[in-house]
């Protein structure tokens, strides 16, 4: 009975305490699932274009953070430091495209995710030489300030990550749907060899993905460095995301937000009301058992294409 | 046929591939002629769709040249082959299944698009002009195949006979000057082969298209080809017309078997 009081009763009753409270709680989940989202998004934007799972993407937020940083301590001014930063991400899509991409042609989808977990670590190691593995501080001067909003906290620094979310993910929505090389993307993404027979130059779509993504991953690592500092832990956060596209689908942009958004509040709210019928810290598992609902009912996600397959 | 069959478009010299130990390909000539329809025909195994991947890029031969519109190569990326005017279908239908047929057909309009990748992006002013522009040609595709009503669904979803018509849309997209065809009419009913017949012979009468296809019918074959090639074994064994080619002893003995002792 008491059981049962913790887990259906209370917690409602909770909220409907104090609404301003859990309005905090849902904002705050909110604004940290846009961090998901983020990182998530760079998944997404590989795999829709060249049916690969990147495994790597935590490791390439991790890599582009510790380059900005290492360029920063080295004096070099904030804005050629992220300009620097992008082209090292663009050098590094077209050094995979020319080491890996390029000899995995026309294989097995399962054969380039392997390579990207050999990449994750060359990546991981790379980084750390090259700018060593200290925590370091990520400060691009945006504003970390907080403010009461109708009595409701919030906090400058997590409205920005918001902002810069939208702004990111209506462009590469725009881009992906609306545009030429859009199309060609999804076309070498569902079929390589009928890709080339169009035309389409498979190599310089495959550099212009992976530097797309090396920019997300970037967006993601200034974000997520600025709020918790740079450091090794960064590629972990890539482990988060996969909640996130299971519940929003592999396929679809729009669906890697509201994932994130969803895994956010889910979670927040999952450890302030019903931590403590579990004993507290349900955060780190709550996105994990909601993906595995998921992929029970739904594997496609909520706004993954479902793939019929004919035999 | 009153044709005019004008000057040599492709020609295929000596050419030769292997995987390993076996010979796909062993010494392979012939020429395609401007507005032709050439089949390819032999058993299964014979180094067809081998020959096809040749002319399209998708292999390098390791002997022999291919001299298409003059130009002669050695090796060549697809994605140029694509530039210079080959398009191609696939025997294993190769669409792109979750985009619509629209745009499965626009894909093909990719070469066509001249502005640079910024415009592209921004997909406006002139970008968005010419995108309409292709969106017209695509159209007038559509039309001539007869597939208006299926402009929107995912390819993915609709049946076999259509994926095959889908994919020669996206083909002719391109505005090829050389079509290979990989068994068009594999799989389809009596019905759809005549059809597919149909839009062969109009895009090759309409368009001025060169025509090279591989198909196992030979009643299809010897009714809308100009010539024959006969593969065995990775060699040729007889070139000709589809009358000359059907009398040959070689093409009878390949295709029925003859004891070789």
């Amino acid at each position: 009975m008491e059981l049962l009081n913790i887990l259906f009763v209370a917690p409602f009753l909770d909220m409907a305490d104090s609404p301003v409270f859990f309005a905090e709680v849902v904002i705050t989940g909110l604004l940290t699932g846009i961090m998901y989202s983020l990182v998530a998004l760079g998944f997404v934007l590989i795999f829709k274009a060249s049916g690969v799972f990147n495994f790597a993407q935590g490791a390439m937020v991790l890599f582009a953070a510790l380059t900005l940083v290492g360029l920063m301590e080295r004096g070099v001014p904030i804005p050629l430091a992220l300009v620097g930063t992008v082209l090292v991400m663009i050098a590094l899509a077209m050094l995979i495209e020319r080491m890996m991409l390029r000899h995995l042609v026309n294989q097995e989808g399962i054969i380039l995710f392997m390579a990207t977990i050999g990449l994750n670590f060359l990546l991981e190691g790379a980084g750390q030489i090259a700018w060593g593995s200290n925590v370091k501080v990520l400060d691009i001067g945006i504003p970390d300030q907080s403010f009461e909003v109708y009595g409701i906290l919030l906090n400058q620094f997590d409205l920005f990550a918001a902002g810069t979310g939208a702004v990111l993910v209506t462009t590469l929505a725009v881009f992906f749907q609306k545009t030429t090389i859009g199309r060609a993307l999804r076309a070498v993404a569902d079929d390589h060899q009928a890709a080339l027979s169009v035309g389409i130059p498979l190599k310089t779509i495959w550099v212009i993905v992976w530097s797309v993504s090396g920019i997300v991953a970037l967006v993601a690592g200034i974000m997520w460095g600025a709020k918790s500092g740079v450091q090794f832990s960064l590629s972990l956060i890539a482990l988060k995301a996969l909640p996130v596209l299971i519940l929003g689908g592999f396929t679809s942009v729009p669906g890697a937000i509201i994932g994130g958004l969803i895994i956010g509040v889910g979670e927040k709210i999952a450890e302030i009301y019903w931590g403590p019928a579990f004993g507290g810290a349900i955060e780190g598992w709550f996105a994990y058992m909601l993906a595995l609902a998921f992929l029970m009912f739904r594997p496609q996600g909520l706004f993954g294409e479902k793939i019929i397959e004919r035999v | 046929m009153a044709r005019n069959i004008g000057e040599v478009l492709l020609n295929v010299e000596g050419i030769s591939i292997s995987f390993g130990g076996v010979k796909a390909l062993d010494g392979v000539s012939f020429d395609v002629k401007e507005h032709e329809i050439l089949a390819i025909i032999g058993p299964n195994g014979a180094g067809k769709s081998s020959m096809l991947n040749c002319i399209n890029g998708f292999y390098h031969p390791q002997e022999g040249m291919i001299t298409f519109k003059g130009k002669p190569r050695h090796h060549m990326l697809t994605h140029e082959a694509a530039k210079q005017g080959i398009a191609r279908t696939f025997q294993n239908i190769a669409l792109f299944k979750g985009m619509s047929t629209l745009d499965n057909i626009m894909t093909g309009r990719n070469l066509k698009m001249k502005k640079n990748l910024l415009w592209q992006a921004l997909y406006f002013g002139p970008a968005l002009t010419e995108e309409l522009e292709h969106r017209t040609k695509v159209e007038e595709i559509i039309d001539f195949l007869e597939i208006e009503a299926i402009r929107k669904t995912p390819v993915g979803k609709l049946p076999y006979g259509l994926q095959k018509r889908v994919e020669l849309g996206r083909a002719l997209a391109a505005e090829p000057d050389l079509l290979l065809l990989d068994e068009p009419m594999a799989g389809m009913n009596h019905e759809e082969k005549e059809d597919m017949c149909r839009y062969i012979l109009d895009v090759n009468d309409e368009f001025g298209t060169t025509i090279v296809l591989i198909e196992h019918d030979m009643s299809v074959v010897m009714d809308i080809s100009d010539r024959v090639v006969v593969l065995d074994y990775g060699r040729k064994i007889a070139t000709g017309t589809p009358d000359e080619v059907r009398a040959n002893q070689d093409v009878i003995d390949a295709y029925l078997g003859v004891s070789h002792d």
